[in-house]
């Protein structure tokens, strides 16, 4: 079984905390992994993306091909439409419904969120606002990965510990917030995903 | 042990496995990792193993052959780019052999996510005549690092090991050791005038290099990491080369290919399996990552029998990265139903931090530019390059390292007038130096902004040789004291720096203007370092 996960957002979103996440609950459930990233230049305010491979079987390219990806995880709606041609038929949309705005053409963002509402599977949540009101706004991203927790090749509890691992030197109470993130997320996705 | 690395960081633990006693590198994307990572290591720390950042390539390079002629194993690491910089001591240190170990390790980016070009370092090593290695992924690119070490000695000679952005910046579970190899002990070169490059030493050390050629062939004949993969189908036979062989084997889902395959990470080319597959199979794919090196080499160059296929006869795409649909089509494999990208879509280009002192300095360019039209800003290489972009605009003219200074030099030459270099504090004492002292020489009306954010920033923040340091080199090199400035880039001090800037562009010399102010991205720690190092004052 390999499962593709594209993570997609703008540079400096912490994408990589997400990836993080995932691999660190990968390699502690001795599965396989590859995980691309971007650094450098395209870093700076730009769109960046990371591939994540998980699979019970070893794995070649450090790249998803064209059609799929399983699911694309992303912190900003716009960006999660530029991967689509990575999606596979029926594969899941997760997105923040936040707006990273600093280009003069951004679309209109009912055309977003329209295009993104055309997919059968989409999760469309608010996760800054769901981290914000738990009192860390900096969670938005672990917010999306409880919300696609249910339909990871990774078991709750690792995740879980990946959090608690990642997260243990800024503190407890950090820990703590995060792991309320992680739940509330998952909570709100079984909304969407019936 | 199993261990989550980067290709890089897996390399660079190879290095540290492999008795490394000293990594030289200046950084640059997609190769900055496998230095960071020494700097981090503990091992490394309770090894003493030198990880220091260098000025330049070429001084990076030339440390490490140093470190190398007294008996030590030696790491140089840089991007694709950075081996123009050092291709001096590259081409001649081929020629002279090495003693301790030495590996050069180049981090090439295909399809320019970070870089101005995209040169395939392979043919670096051909024309110096070395060994090549090419990882195809993480475990490899530990364990060819471990090998390079030892082929190097073996052969005497300098190894490059070329990684690519994909692999450089993709993490995997990477089996490593969990004990080091013993670091060599001093021990100077038996042969006095091995490292004595005058013509009469030389024409003999060029010599045995063209001598030992075939011995070097042989090697990559032998070496388990080049490996032909029998296929049942002999309608293609594939060559695979670096990362080019995962891209490959991702089409066929359970890991069998029906070709046969020729899997290659060591070059010289080994001529038995190419001629082997070229024997046996009706035509030969070649799939390599970068330039189309050994489809040039191994295809008919008139194209008349031509029965090789690739990127050079673009049955695969000519530039930009490969993938596994770019194969897949080479392949003809039956074509997906992909969806489309919508329309709303719009592009996001990397743009300047919110904050940054570039901006301001941008600022104060445009308007400088309002009152005289005929204003060229010749640019350079760090975050500032986004300059060149919207919204700002503010750079003519941008090509590698150092050339601001002597682009807008050689352009005042030529008459034009106001001629203004932009340059990073890095970049600057990287190779910008020079080029002011040969404006100084000639008192080249030119005026020099260094935008000094204190960091090497585009790459992640690394210290900058230039820190601390900036007037002093500028004092030395022969700038004029009254021609000397200071600015702090910050939208409150717009009109005062625009004066200052304008003044100094009416001056009939050279004039240098540090804009200073620290990188927006420094962590706390540094920039309160930074406020320990003495603030330079002109007088």
């Amino acid at each position: 079984m390999k499962t593709n996960i594209l993570l997609a957002g703008v540079g400096g979103q912490g994408i990589l905390t997400i990836a993080a996440v995932l691999d660190t609950a990968a390699l502690a459930s001795n599965l396989y992994l590859k995980q691309s990233e971007i650094h450098g230049m395209s870093q700076r305010g730009g769109a960046v993306h990371s591939h994540v491979r998980i699979s019970d079987n070893s794995i070649y390219s450090d790249l998803i091909p064209l059609g799929k990806a399983d699911v694309i995880i992303s912190v900003e709606p716009m960006e999660l439409l530029r991967y689509l041609p990575y999606l596979k038929k029926d594969g899941y949309l997760i997105t923040d419904t936040n707006p990273f705005e600093n280009i003069a053409d951004y679309p209109e963002l009912e055309n977003v969120y329209n295009e993104i509402k055309s997919h059968p599977n989409h999760i469309l949540i608010d996760a800054k606002k769901i981290a914000k009101d738990l009192g860390n706004s900096r969670a938005t991203n672990i917010v999306l990965v409880g919300a696609a927790s249910s339909i990871l090749p990774l078991s709750e509890e690792s995740l879980l510990n990946a959090i608690k691992s990642l997260f243990k030197r800024k503190g407890e109470r950090i820990v703590e917030k995060n792991i309320e993130a992680f739940n509330k997320g998952k909570e709100i996705a079984t909304e969407f995903v019936s | 042990m199993k261990k989550l690395l980067l290709g890089n960081e897996a390399l660079a633990q190879g290095a540290i496995d492999a008795g490394l006693s000293g990594v030289y590198a200046y950084p640059g994307t997609p190769s900055t990792e496998i230095t960071e990572y020494i700097q981090k290591s503990k091992i490394a720390k309770e090894l003493n193993i030198h990880s220091q950042w260098s000025v330049n390539e070429k001084t990076a390079m030339e440390s490490a052959l140093g470190m190398s002629y007294a008996g030590k194993r030696t790491m140089v690491v840089m991007k694709h780019v950075g081996l123009n910089v050092a291709a001096d001591v590259f081409m001649n240190m081929s020629v002279s052999g090495i003693n301790g170990g030495l590996v050069v390790v180049v981090a090439d980016d295909p399809s320019m996510h970070s870089s101005q070009n995209e040169q395939d370092s392979r043919y670096y090593g051909k024309f110096a005549m070395i060994p090549i290695l090419e990882p195809s992924n993480q475990q490899e690119a530990y364990d060819i690092t471990k090998y390079a070490f030892d082929l190097s000695e073996e052969t005497g000679l300098p190894v490059l090991l070329r990684m690519v952005t994909r692999l450089s910046h993709s993490r995997a579970g990477v089996e490593i050791s969990e004990t080091q190899k013993a670091q060599n002990e001093v021990k100077l070169p038996t042969n006095s005038t091995q490292f004595s490059l005058i013509p009469s030493y030389a024409r003999g050390l060029y010599k045995h290099l063209v001598a030992i050629q075939p011995e070097l062939e042989k090697n990559a004949e032998n070496s388990i990491y080049n490996t032909l993969i029998n296929g049942e189908n002999k309608s293609i036979g594939i060559i695979a080369s670096g990362i080019g062989y995962n891209y490959l084997m991702e089409n066929y889902e359970d890991g069998t290919c029906p070709y046969p395959i020729l899997k290659i990470s060591q070059y010289p080319l080994p001529k038995k399996q190419v001629k082997y597959l070229f024997d046996t199979c009706e035509k030969i794919l070649v799939l390599e990552e970068g330039y189309p090196f050994i489809e040039e080499m191994i295809s008919d160059f008139l194209g008349e029998k031509r029965k090789v296929i690739g990127r050079l006869s673009l049955d695969v795409n000519r530039v930009g990265e490969l993938n596994p649909d770019t194969i897949a089509k080479a392949l003809n494999l039956p074509i997906k139903d992909i969806e489309s990208k919508p329309k709303v879509v719009a592009n996001r280009p990397p743009e300047l931090c919110v904050g940054c002192g570039h901006r301001d300095l941008f600022d104060a360019i445009n308007q400088l530019k309002k009152e005289t039209q005929s204003q060229q800003v010749f640019g350079d290489i760090g975050c500032y390059a986004l300059g060149a972009l919207e919204p700002y605009k503010s750079i003519n003219a941008l090509i590698e390292m150092g050339a601001s200074i002597t682009m807008a030099k050689g352009a005042a030459d030529a008459g034009i007038h106001p001629a203004i270099a932009v340059i990073g504090d890095s970049t600057f004492t990287h190779s910008g130096m020079t080029g002011l002292l040969n404006a100084v020489i000639e008192k080249t009306p030119i005026t020099v902004i260094i935008s000094d954010n204190s960091a090497i920033a585009m790459t992640g923040a690394q210290d900058s040789s230039a820190t601390g340091r900036l007037i002093n080199i500028c004092k030395g090199i022969g700038v004029e004291k009254d021609h000397l400035k200071i600015i702090t880039p910050l939208h409150k001090n717009m009109d005062e720096n625009v004066d200052l800037i304008r003044k100094e562009l009416n001056y009939q010399g050279v004039s240098v203007i540090v804009s200073q102010r620290p990188c927006v991205q420094l962590s706390k720690e540094k920039k309160d370092r930074l406020k320990h190092i003495k603030t330079e004052v002109l007088n």
